[in-house]
């Protein structure tokens, strides 16, 4: 006989957990009183949407399951918006969260919250258990369901009587679903009429995203591009899936995509999507999307196919098997003239930033990261200009090296997620690129990296604004600048807030990060960026750079939204 | 235009609130909602009424399928099929007007089920549309209160492959 609590210690090291984030409270102590005796690394978060973009981070960065384990009511609450990022990815995550006892459930008994209920369109699947009996399937079923198909967020929520009640219940040898069957190989004639229209095309293009990522299935999509010479254009969340220093990439593409990239996909004669969804970040104005192309779509999830954009070739499958059936069927290419004019686009509008200028901007701090770690690092962003540029001036050119809020856009996720993937990835380097106000939302968490002695990087690009919203207040709103200023001069009067010294940091990263027990160290000028980058590498202990930025800059190109994808804007003038 | 969706799912908490949130969250209403037990005691079959564009609700249908409790759904208005409903209608009847209600329920084929002073209960049970044909000839009698199962369907024929 077992009680519940030991069930869900076994069962999470039966599917090979070995690190859980969290925090405990009333209704898990049970749970974590069998964690104080067990094998498991456990690290104590200092706020629970800490705990979840952890595990995030963690799941992004190895490919494996993210565990977290949390209190009911504010403690499950807290975990909400990391739960609706995974979903958003389809990031694999289990998350256990503790519940008032049975009887007391629909009492509003202390720290009750209908957890379920909350939950349920920020998860892919949840499961409140009623009976201690359904515990070890119900955890097998949970990372089942998190890893396999199109990979997302489970929670299991367990009531303090469960925790504490016995059963003779083991995990069961096969796991049977009457309803979810995802393993998919994708159908071979679909497949075939693919590789067809492959050979024939004359100007193809493969558009990637997560999904190649999260099927292991670069090397595949690599192999299929150099065989049959397509380039290559990535989402945000399918950079690293093919590399970025390939002659036959043409980086990202979208909203802030690359010229090349933009008009290649109003030009090409053949879209092929791999594991991406048609979001309308890429998309832009759908009806004037990819208008001269036949689509295909390769994509576990059949609810993405035909969603926003009626394909001609859908395959349902994921992306690793068809890639590997498909390769030997599609002819070696030339397409010489179409690589000679993607090319000369690339060549001819690189992502680029006013290198002669006096100020020191943001886009070079990340070219420099890039170029002194020579693109070997995990990088983990936060939200907004910086998260941009981050896919602009570094290149990715392995899976699992570029960790963001995708679909989301979750401010606070770059932090967090930067200590978990150091927890599965201990020695890479791993740096998170910030802009000030996303850095302050889950800032406690540095402790975390203090604490377990990860060297985590933490590149702050201090602009003094909400720099997204103010180059939208500046593009689109007449430069009104409505509650984007973050800096302690120049508020707007509707915030009442007189102004201070200029050069006043509020907060001050560096005195805020040593508060921590981290390194804190501040720039303000071009000059110092190399050594203080150098510095913060060979600093064996978590590093904030603060670095204090053009106010001004904006992420170019941009296509302004509801315009399609040809209409790109490259600066203010 | 009206969608007659059916849906065969686990028998468990929760399924209900994840299909109808599902639905709703989208902006649809459900204007007819039936839920029940089938042959198979693991399995409940869901049927509901919703109006919407076809192309939307294809995605909804898509996402539906996705969930993990949720083992088939159909779009019954695509196919040949059942549907029934049944309806519970108390009309006022004093004793001047109970012989022409009582008429009019026999033209139905509905049943008077309940007979008290100053109404009758009437029992119908048919399509929807006759359901509400039935409703809309009494109410010049006054209709005292509905009660509506929601429409049941089930497609034509196609458990047995020839
Ligand atoms: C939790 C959350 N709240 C609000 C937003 C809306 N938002 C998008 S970008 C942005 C500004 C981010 O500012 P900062 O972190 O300083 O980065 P910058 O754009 O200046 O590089 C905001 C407020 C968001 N994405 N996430």
């Amino acid at each position: 006989m077992k009680t519940g609590a030991q069930c869900i210690i076994d069962g999470l090291k039966r599917q090979g957990v070995k690190t859980i984030f969290g925090l405990p409270g009333g209704s898990v102590l049970d749970i974590f009183s069998e964690l104080y005796h067990s094998s498991l690394e456990f690290v104590l978060v200092r706020h629970e949407q800490g705990a979840a973009h952890m595990a995030d981070g963690y799941a992004r960065a190895t490919g494996k399951v993210g565990c977290c384990l949390v209190t009911s009511g504010p403690g499950a609450t807290n975990t909400v918006t990391g739960l609706a990022t995974a979903a958003m990815d389809g990031i694999p995550m289990v998350c256990i969260s503790g519940q008032v006892p049975s009887s007391m459930i629909g009492n509003d008994a202390f720290q009750e919250a209908d957890t379920t209920g909350i939950t349920r369109a920020v998860t892919k699947h949840n499961y409140l258990v009623r009976n201690v009996d359904d515990l070890p399937r119900t955890i097998a079923e949970a990372f089942y369901v998190a890893r396999s198909g199109k990979p997302g967020p489970v929670l299991i929520d367990v009531p303090k009587d469960v925790q504490r009640a016995s059963t003779d219940k083991t995990t069961p040898k096969e796991l049977s679903f009457r309803g979810y069957r995802p393993a998919f190989e994708g159908n071979s004639k679909q497949i075939a009429r693919l590789a067809e229209a492959i050979n024939k095309a004359a100007r193809p293009l493969l558009y990637v995203g997560g999904g190649v990522i999260a099927g292991d299935a670069s090397r595949e999509l690599t192999a299929l591009a150099r065989k049959a010479r397509i380039p290559v254009t990535t989402t945000l969340m399918g950079l690293g899936a093919f590399p970025e220093t390939d002659p036959l990439s043409l980086r990202m593409l979208g909203m802030h995509g690359s010229v090349a990239a933009n008009r290649a996909v109003s030009e090409c004669d053949l879209l092929i999507s791999v594991g991406a969804r048609f979001d309308d970040r890429v998309t832009g104005k759908i009806s004037e999307f990819a208008t001269a192309a036949k689509k295909a779509h390769i994509d576990i999830d059949p609810s993405s196919i035909d969603k926003s954009v009626t394909v001609d070739i859908p395959v349902v499958g994921h992306a690793k098997p068809v890639l590997q059936k498909l390769l030997p069927l599609v002819d070696k290419g030339g397409h010489r003239e179409w690589l000679a004019s993607v090319n000369a686009w690339m060549k001819e509008f690189p992502f680029s930033y006013d290198t002669k200028s006096s100020q020191l901007l943001p886009q070079y701090v990340i070219e420099q990261v890039y170029e002194l770690t020579r693109g070997k690092a995990i990088i983990t962003t936060e939200v907004g200009q910086h998260q941009m540029w981050a896919a602009h001036f570094f290149k990715y050119t392995k899976p699992r090296t570029f960790l963001s809020s995708g679909g989301l856009g979750t401010m606070g996720y770059g932090l967090p997620a930067a200590i978990g993937a150091q927890f599965g990835k201990r020695d890479a380097l791993v740096v998170d690129i910030g802009g000030d106000g996303s850095t302050q939302m889950n800032f406690q968490e540095l402790v975390v990296a203090v604490e377990h002695d990860l060297p985590i990087k933490v590149v702050i690009l201090n602009n003094g604004h909400l720099g997204m919203v103010r180059q939208w207040q500046e593009m689109f709103y007449k430069g009104e600048y409505s509650a984007s200023v973050l800096k302690t001069t120049g508020r707007n009067r509707v915030e009442n807030i007189p102004d201070r010294k200029p050069g006043q940091y509020l907060p001050d990263f560096v005195k805020l990060a040593e508060a921590h027990g981290a390194v804190g160290m501040r720039v303000t000028r071009q000059s110092e960026v190399k050594s203080a980058l150098k510095k913060a590498f060979s600093t064996p202990r978590p590093v904030v750079l603060d670095c204090v930025v053009s106010e001004n800059a904006n992420v170019y190109p941009m296509v302004p939204p509801g315009a399609s994808l040809i209409e790109m804007v490259h600066s203010m003038a | 235009m009206k969608h007659v969706i059916s849906a065969l799912v686990e028998n468990q908490p929760g399924v209900l609130a994840r299909i109808v949130g599902l639905i709703s969250g989208r902006g649809f209403n459900i204007e007819s909602l039936n839920v029940a037990p089938t042959q198979d005691a693991g399995l409940s079959r869901m049927t509901m009424t919703v109006p919407g564009d076809d192309r939307v609700l294809e995605q909804v249908m898509k996402q539906l399928n996705k969930l993990v409790d949720v083992v088939k759904v159909t779009d019954l208005t695509q196919r040949r099929y059942l549907n029934r409903e049944l309806a519970l209608i108390e009309v006022a009847a004093p004793a001047k007007s109970r012989a022409e209600i009582v008429g009019l329920a026999d033209l139905f084929e509905a049943k008077v089920v309940s007979v008290q002073s100053g109404s009758l209960t009437i029992q119908m049970v048919g399509e929807k549309e006759k359901v509400n044909d039935l409703i809309e000839m009494l109410k010049p009698f006054k209709v005292l209160d509905v009660s509506r199962s929601g429409v049941i369907a089930v497609a034509r024929g196609e458990q047995v492959k020839p």
